[in-house]
């Protein structure tokens, strides 16, 4: 690799990485906005026109608060915990493709790296994050923490194997774990009008993974690990500060993860109609991509104004005994299917 | 470079291993058996063998130790309590082992010839050659696995099953609802 | 028929392991919906599992000998069905029918009836038969580890005992150890031939020079894991304590099942991968079988227990059976197979009169409850006698053609040190069964309990002494089938 390279990659991570956190950042705007008038009410209006500005004025807040450290805890695991949640929530976007392949000078513009086990990177990720929640629930020597982070580590196992069970059904199809070839397999049309998206030979796996999805960020109906009424605020409960604020940034960039992931996915990634110059057909997969992941935020927000907060039983028994075998008769059938198909 | 970060992450599943068996706390030597995964993960990766590696990872890091470390926060295990530590085994065994390793580490080292050594990157660990492999040459392992998982399942409830209340003298245990 | 990468033959080669399989899977199905009193039912699914097994290999065996062919290969190279395999199979299979048969009213007096005894007695029997037919490190390294769970789970099945608890555990912790380092030792093989397959890795070992520490690396890890899987010495730590506390029909079936399979693994690694090496495993493997005899037979001499004294006399059968591995020759292996099979039906039935010996209240397991045993049931005694008489080696009994093959190989071989030592540690071993003999004939009974002679224990003592006094009396046949099963 030629220095030039090198650097244009750090310049790729670093543009990135800023992007996600200003979506990061935007996203809790959004979320406040829209359950607000979901609720009528007004949301954030005073610092700046409709509470735009009210993003910068949390950081600041975060980072200028008293960065309170309890007596009792386990020093090294409860400094430890927040940062491992936010790298390992910020890590997938490594293997995300925004966009079409475009290359300028040998380097591909919309995407870190498209690894030939894409998806497999999120998933190994992903389940690396339940150390940073559950370690936090441990070291904080809280028993509502404790509690919060034990409800987590049950949850984001059980619901792990659904969403990997669900996804398969896409590998199936794909022949591949790249994130790149399963969106380019989407490609086209059925009989011309209805695109070729995964998300109609797969309705029962795209269902399974939403569900599973918003259980795995930890998202109401599923909240239960930090559960206000009943928890204070789970496995934060002991954290401050700025620590406090990377689980809340890792809690949303896990949300645009999903998003992402769900997009990419089932929803045919950043294809959609192209036309114009030049210049719009480049940027216009880009405007699909997030219009769509938008669209699966606004989701979010509009489930957690709908749905009431599970219980930790029905929560347990649903994973294990719906979705579970939800995805893997998606399996059976559609490797079955395929089978035929291929003989 | 490629040697270079062989030693850093060699050198980090040694450390983290060592300190495995040092730490008194078991979240911590939880915590150091994640690390040893994790560096052999990247050992696999830098061999390329990438599917070994992000399977190392969900299925060890993420699944396995998720368990463990959720036990032993269920069970909310203290530091453990050191007895006084066998004599024999220090001053014995360890140099014996140390002079096992050493002699092991060089017979090794002389006599496997450095063209049977494997290179990094060259390993056929793309996902298409492992399920090639794992479907067709080993069809029969992969199929038995999944027997063995069957009778690990069935001990775990055979072995940890509660008493029901018609049988056997543990009627004793009384139903906690 | 099946796909273009797989063929009938791999299907048939199967079909008794598959059939154990599905038959595993249905007793756990169906002991749902029995009632306790009806359970004994799960037992008899499982013997018609394994009467299906039998019937399919008999088959496969009758096609074989008009097709004329002596091996069937199937699934690339994971497995063989030769000879060797095929005799293995049916030790298994009797040693877990009678391990099913002695089970049934022991359980219900341990109030442990449950179905999943059966089921993984079967799936244990799945594992002893793929190591008898492996040849590929992988499909032997899985079908092991299928054996010693199964096993391990069954040892500590009496969860209310301290002592099957505590035997699991051991059991389980020394044997996950024991097979890192097998594991281990098979990397090495696999490092040096690129290859997991027995017989390239057979050529690759026989490329290196003479006296390669690589190879002897390889040999001694690879030996280490599999002499625990026997029990010989000095890996032998488990055996006593896993004996004494698991359920004595899980005795029974792991002194002779799991032990016969162990020793296929081991006959199938030394002759095959490890034989070019044999210069320099023999002095190993030479030690390792004296200090197996001397251990089994001087320990046996000073326990109380009687499966702990079956569990000591097993050590030193070990030993002995290893002394045909020394020797090497035709006459020694035969010898090893005749061994194995005799020593199923006399020790299987020696466990079977102490499984008789668990009486509603009365443990029954330490030497004294067998006091006045002739006046109480005197079959149970006399056939105990003639177990205990054929595991010394006394002539008119089967446990002498045993003993008498490994002997003459290593005559013939000429190891007399070896021989004379072996010949004497027997004189040993008559001091401590006959213990046994005397407290049953000798002494007056302490209580007047009867043995529990189920029908099931019945049967399975009718055939084990029916079968040690056929082949003392009439070996042709017996020595006629164990002549083809000799491996290269």
């Amino acid at each position: 690799m030629s220095p030039l390279m090198v650097l244009f990659a750090l310049a790729k991570i670093v543009v990135i990485l800023l992007v996600l956190l200003t979506v990061v950042a935007y996203a809790v705007w959004f979320e406040r906005k829209l359950l607000a008038h979901m609720q009528c009410r007004w949301g954030p209006t005073r610092v700046g026109p409709h509470g735009l500005l009210q993003p910068l004025a949390d950081a600041i807040k975060l980072l200028t608060k008293e960065d309170l450290t309890p007596s009792e805890v386990f020093p090294l695991v409860y400094l430890l915990a927040p940062f491992l949640s936010l790298v390992t929530a910020l890590l997938a976007f490594a293997v995300i493709p925004f966009g079409p392949e475009t290359r300028v000078g040998g380097m591909d513009l919309f995407q870190i790296a498209d690894l030939d086990i894409g998806v497999l990177f999120i998933l190994s990720v992903s389940s690396m994050g339940v150390y940073g929640i559950a370690l936090a629930g441990w070291s904080s020597n809280s028993k509502y923490s404790l509690l919060g982070g034990l409800r987590s580590s049950a949850q984001m196992i059980s619901y792990e194997l659904a969403i990997g069970l669900s996804i398969i059904g896409v590998l199936l199809l794909t022949g591949s774990l790249s994130l790149r070839a399963i969106v380019e397999n989407q490609a086209g049309a059925y009989w011309g009008f209805l695109p070729r998206w995964n998300i109609i030979p797969q309705f029962a796996g795209f269902v399974c993974f939403l569900v599973a999805a918003i259980a795995e960020t930890n998202r109401l109906p599923f909240d239960l690990p930090e559960a206000e009424t009943e928890l204070v605020a789970g496995y934060h409960t002991e954290y401050s500060s700025m620590k406090f604020g990377m689980f809340f940034m890792a809690e949303y960039a896990n949300m645009v993860t999903a998003s992402c992931l769900a997009t990419l996915l089932f929803f045919g990634g950043w294809h959609g109609p192209v036309f114009g110059p030049a210049i719009l057909q480049a940027l216009l997969p880009l405007l699909w991509f997030s219009l769509k992941v938008l669209f699966f935020l606004f989701l979010y927000v509009w489930i957690r104004a709908t749905l009431p907060r599970f219980r930790y039983d029905q929560l347990m028994a649903f994973g294990w005994k719906f979705l579970v075998p939800l995805a893997l008769g998606n399996l059976v059938v559609t490797s079955l299917v395929l089978a035929i198909r291929w003989s | 470079m490629y040697q270079l970060l062989f030693f850093v992450f060699a050198g980090a599943a040694v450390g983290f291993a060592i300190n495995l068996l040092l730490q008194r706390h078991p979240i911590h030597s939880a915590l150091s058996l994640i690390g040893v995964m994790a560096s052999l993960a990247s050992l696999y990766l830098m061999l390329g063998a990438e599917f070994i590696a992000a399977a190392q990872i969900i299925v060890y890091a993420g699944a396995i130790m998720v368990l463990f470390v959720f036990v032993i926060m269920l069970l909310n295990a203290g530091e453990e309590e050191r007895t006084q530590r066998s004599r024999f085994a220090k001053y014995l065994g360890l140099p014996l082992i140390l002079l096992l390793v050493t002699s092991m580490a060089a017979v090794i080292y002389r006599q496997v010839p450095q063209d049977a050594m494997v290179r990094f990157g060259d390993f056929p660990g793309r996902t298409a050659d492992i399920g090639r492999r794992l479907f067709l040459n080993y069809l029969l392992p992969f199929e038995v696995v999944s027997i063995v998982i069957l009778v690990a399942i069935i001990g775990t409830v055979v072995l940890a099953r509660k008493d029901s209340e018609t049988e056997g003298p543990g009627k004793a245990v009384v139903s906690e609802k | 028929m099946l796909s273009e990468y797989f063929s009938a033959v791999d299907f048939l080669v199967l079909k008794p392991v598959i059939l154990l399989t599905l038959f595993g899977v249905g007793v756990m199905l169906t002991d749902l919906l029995l009632e306790e009193r009806h359970r004994y039912l799960s037992a008899v699914t499982a013997l018609v599992g394994l009467g299906f097994a039998g019937v399919q290999m008999w088959m496969i065996q009758s096609q074989m000998r008009q097709a004329e062919v002596n091996e069937l290969e199937a699934f690339r190279g994971a497995v063989r069905l030769d000879h060797f395999g095929i005799f293995f199979f049916w030790i298994f299979l009797i040693s877990s029918a009678i391990a099913i048969l002695l089970a049934i009213r022991y359980l219900e007096i341990e109030q442990e009836h449950h179905g999943e005894y059966y089921a993984l007695i079967l799936f244990a029997t799945v594992g002893m038969i793929l190591l008898a037919i492996g040849t590929d490190l992988i499909t032997l390294f899985v079908s092991l580890e299928l054996m010693v769970i199964s096993v391990y789970i069954l040892t500590g099945f009496l969860r209310r005992d301290r002592r099957s608890n505590e035997a699991a555990l051991k059991y389980l912790l020394l044997g996950a150890f024991s097979t890192g380092i097998l594991a281990y030792g098979m990397s090495l093989l696999y490092g040096l031939s690129n290859s997991t397959n027995l017989e390239e890795i057979a050529f690759a070992i026989s490329q290196r020079p003479a006296g390669d520490p690589v190879v002897l690396l390889a040999v001694i890890t690879v030996a280490t894991g599999l002499f625990f899987k026997v029990g010989a010495v000095p890996f032998h730590q488990w055996l006593p304590d896993a004996y004494e506390g698991a359920p004595t029909s899980i005795t029974a079936f792991m002194s002779v099942g799991p032990k016969a399979a162990a020793f296929a693994f081991l006959l199938r690694m030394f002759m095959l991968p490890l034989g070019p090496a044999r210069e320099q495993w023999l002095p190993l493997l030479i030690g390792v079988a004296v200090a197996t005899m001397t251990l089994g037979n001087l320990a046996a001499v000073s326990q109380s227990n009687v499966k702990r004294l079956l569990a000591y006399s097993a050590i030193s059968h070990v030993g002995y059976i290893l002394l045909g591995l020394v020797s090497g020759n035709d006459t020694g292996l035969k010898g090893i197979a005749i061994y194995l099979l005799v020593y199923a039906f006399m020790n299987m039935g020696a466990f079977a009169v102490v499984v008789a010996m668990r009486r509603r209240d009365l443990i029954g397991d330490e030497i004294d409850d067998m006091a006045g045993l002739m006046y109480k049931s005197p079959t149970a005694a006399v056939l105990m006698m003639i177990f205990l008489l054929s595991l010394a080696g006394i002539p008119p009994t089967a446990g002498f053609l045993g003993k008498y093959f490994i002997f003459l190989s290593l005559i013939e071989s000429q190891h007399f040190t070896l021989a004379v030592i072996a010949v004497l540690y027997v004189a040993v071993a008559l001091y401590y069964y006959f213990r046994i003999v005397a407290v049953m004939f000798m002494r007056e009974p302490v209580d007047w309990e009867l043995p529990t002679l189920a029908p099931g224990i019945r049967i399975a003592l009718g055939v084990t002494a029916a079968m040690t006094l056929i082949i003392g009396l009439y070996p042709e046949p017996f020595i006629q089938i164990v002549s083809r099963t000799v491996l290269p």
